[in-house]
């Protein structure tokens, strides 16, 4: 299963959302992640969509999300010709010094940000590609994980 | 002019060549109701027993003439009543603007009293579909709905439109109806590449549906067939686009096709679909339907191309278009020995059932009808035995003679269809061919035949079992007859005299002829009673996932 970018521009519409989420749900295609979010123009919404699948599913999806009547374009993005980025939190559990310095290094060699840092936790934040995220996220995992929020990708052709 | 939402829904309705809807009121379609009152010299209600029969209808006027079906319900159960009726349209492409009145923008999302977000539960199931929130934007999203139900493949497209809406008022600019200009491209290339694959094959069938019904390509596509020499096999949806009485034609395909055309798709070198699906009924096993061949795809929809079935080379466009320029291109050719191959198959393996005159054979009774009904009637079926047998021995000479629900397979679907058909067409034999499983599902509709003087003659293949249903059971699960078993007394004689209209009970084909001569002078409905044996058999059959290999025949 590879996964795939694409960057939908929708109207603007109340149901939008849930026409696009139906078609998916409809056809049994899987989505990793999913944001929505404005764009220029007020009428129009961009969609940025990772879906799992192979060539034929994502060639599938391509064609059936230009059959609504909402969709305006579909991009096929490749992760090297364009920007894409995710946001995550991570909530962590470190009480003792040590812990702290080695989740600060951590943080550095990632460009990794603390932003909330009390007693007992830590808040840290990235922003990066997901294969980035995914490989901090793993790293990270070694130390006590509270909490974790991803945003899902927003993605934008070079 | 100001006018307010009701009067503009009748307005653009009128403008958008509509003059005639089925529908059922309701408290949140009042509004409506009363603006239709006033203008019922413009447009015809008609009014059904149940929403349900209304879609049906809708999607049956729609069917028999080409042009959009109307269909108008009232919030909550009205608005679910239609969804089987508008899911029937989208699995058949039909064009038709299902119009639902809700509760007032400010009860919206309370659960109000016959309140449904209608909107949500039509999402798969339409086109698109429109929640009108503002008067000003009514006129315009009804323009929006016929253009979207009509472009491109059909299909069903609803508009809710909340009861506030109906009332209040704003400037209405008249328009014209929406016209439909589509071009398909369609390259020199493709046309070459698509020539050049017949003038290479050898063993060439072309496997056509319902597109070339919708565009009307019948003729276009008997031209390619004669010129070419290339034998043609159809679904359910494309009956009578070439009489199947056409040397050439092999009749249906697929899972109740005949054993010929199996075979020719199986040994073909090219398979040319024009306006089909490679759905489940035809390639009954998807890895294995037409395994020698390249396979072309013409179809109006690029998301069919590849769906279903991995195919060598396709284009995209309606089947018309794509059919008038590709004639220049191909060559007269001749297959003879292919023809010969095909003609040898038919022959020897082709089912042919045995005649008795002294029951009702499926067969014998539809010769019998198509003989009495003559080229002009327009015959509707339900779903089951009865469905398949018409299919099978149909002599449907033009397109949109044959009403059925293919794609969703709805029971219940006929009795509105013919209704719709009847009403389209006042001074046309309307045949209603059903079982009595599918009859009993919305034979409620009887009373709106008797009201408003449709002829429609109604056949009931009656074996007192769910036949289809119950065939399965005696090939796939040890003749366990599961809830197949009806057991009902229904008399269909008094059943047709309650609501108004004649019955007849007919045990044989000479009883069966009486009757339909009776039957095909009155002006009202007809219900004709056919008893037949519960152990007939739609054959021959290729089981769900098999393959030529798998065929029964007897």
């Amino acid at each position: 299963m590879e996964k795939y970018i694409l960057s939908v521009t929708v109207q603007n519409n109340a149901g939008v959302l849930a026409r696009v989420s139906s078609l998916f749900g409809r056809r049994g295609y899987n989505i990793d992640s999913l944001t929505v979010s404005a764009t220029t123009d007020p009428k129009i919404s961009r969609m940025s969509i990772i879906v799992q699948g192979d060539e034929p599913i994502l060639e599938q999806i391509i064609k059936q999300l230009l059959k609504l009547e909402e969709v305006q374009r579909v991009d096929h993005l490749q992760e090297d010709e364009s920007c894409c980025s995710e946001l995550v939190f991570v909530k962590l559990r470190a009480e003792n010094g040590s812990e702290r310095d080695s989740i600060r290094q951590l943080c550095d060699l990632y460009d990794a940000h603390i932003v909330e840092s009390t007693g007992q936790m830590m808040i840290v934040e990235l922003s990066e590609v997901p294969s980035r995220i995914d490989a901090f996220l793993d790293v990270i995992s070694n130390f006590e994980v509270v909490e974790m929020s991803r945003s899902g990708v927003t993605a934008i052709e070079k | 002019m100001v006018k307010s939402g009701s009067e503009i829904l009748v307005e653009t309705l009128v403008e958008q060549g509509v003059d005639t809807i089925f529908g059922y009121p309701g408290g949140a379609v009042l509004n409506i109701y009363d603006a239709l009152y006033k203008n019922s010299d413009r447009i015809r209600h008609i009014l059904t027993a149940h929403e349900q029969g209304a879609a049906h209808a809708a999607d049956g006027y729609a069917r028999a003439t080409g042009k959009v079906g109307v269909c108008l319900a009232t919030s909550g159960p009205g608005a679910t009543n239609l969804v089987t009726g508008i899911a029937t349209a989208y699995m058949d492409s039909i064009p038709m603007v299902a119009i639902t009145g809700n509760v007032g923008t400010s009860l919206i999302g309370r659960d109000s009293f016959q309140e449904v977000y209608i909107a949500g539960i039509t999402m798969p199931i339409t086109k698109h579909n429109f929640v009108v929130r503002h008067v000003e934007e009514l006129a315009d999203t009804i323009r929006s709905a016929f253009r979207i139900a009509a472009s491109g493949r059909p299909g069903p497209v609803l508009i809710d439109i909340p009861k506030d809406v109906t009332s209040a008022e704003c400037e209405f600019i008249p328009a014209g109806k929406v016209e439909i200009h589509e071009t398909y491209d369609v390259t020199t290339e493709e046309l070459e590449t698509v020539a050049g694959m017949i003038a290479q094959s050898e063993r060439p069938i072309i496997y056509y549906g319902g597109g070339v019904e919708t565009a009307n390509a019948g003729a276009a596509l008997l031209e390619l067939m004669r010129r070419a020499d290339i034998p043609s096999a159809h679904t359910m949806m494309a009956i009578g686009c070439i009489p199947d009485t056409e040397p050439l034609s092999l009749g249906l395909v697929g899972m109740h096709g005949t054993v010929s055309a199996a075979w020719a798709v199986e040994r073909s070198d090219l398979l040319i679909c024009i306006g089909a699906r490679f759905s489940d009924r035809v390639a009954t096993n998807p890895r294995r339907f037409a395994p020698k061949a390249k396979i072309v795809h013409i179809d109006i929809d690029a998301a069919e191309i590849n769906k279903n079935i991995g195919v060598d080379y396709s284009v995209v466009s309606d089947a018309e278009n794509f059919l008038e320029a590709l004639l220049p291109y191909v060559k007269e050719t001749k297959h003879d020995a292919w023809r010969a191959q095909i003609a040898e198959w038919h022959k020897t393996l082709d089912y042919v059932p045995k005649d008795d005159d002294s029951v009702i054979h499926p067969h014998q009774l539809l010769r019998t009808l198509y003989d009495m009904i003559g080229d002009d009637a327009i015959v509707a079926t339900d779903v089951g035995q009865h469905q398949l047998w018409s299919a099978q021995y149909n002599r449907c000479r033009k397109v949109r003679h044959f009403l059925t629900s293919g794609g969703l397979g709805t029971m219940g679907f006929g009795y509105g269809a013919a209704m719709g058909a009847q009403v389209a067409f006042p001074d046309r034999t309307v045949v209603h061919i059903t079982g009595d499983g599918s009859f009993h599902m919305n034979l409620n509709e009887l009373c709106t035949s008797v009201t408003y003087n449709l002829p429609i003659i109604t056949i009931i293949m009656n074996n007192n079992v769910l036949g289809n249903v119950r065939q399965w059971q005696t090939m796939f699960y040890g003749c366990r007859y599961s809830q197949t078993d009806l057991y009902r007394k229904t008399d269909y004689i008094k059943l047709a005299e309650a609501f108004g209209g004649r019955g007849f009970r007919v045990t044989n084909i000479a009883e069966l002829r009486a009757a339909l001569s009776d039957a095909l002078q009155r002006t009202g409905p007809v219900l004709i009673d056919c008893r037949i044996d519960k152990d007939e058999r739609v054959l021959p059959m290729i089981p769900a996932g098999g393959t030529v290999d798998d065929i029964v025949a007897d």
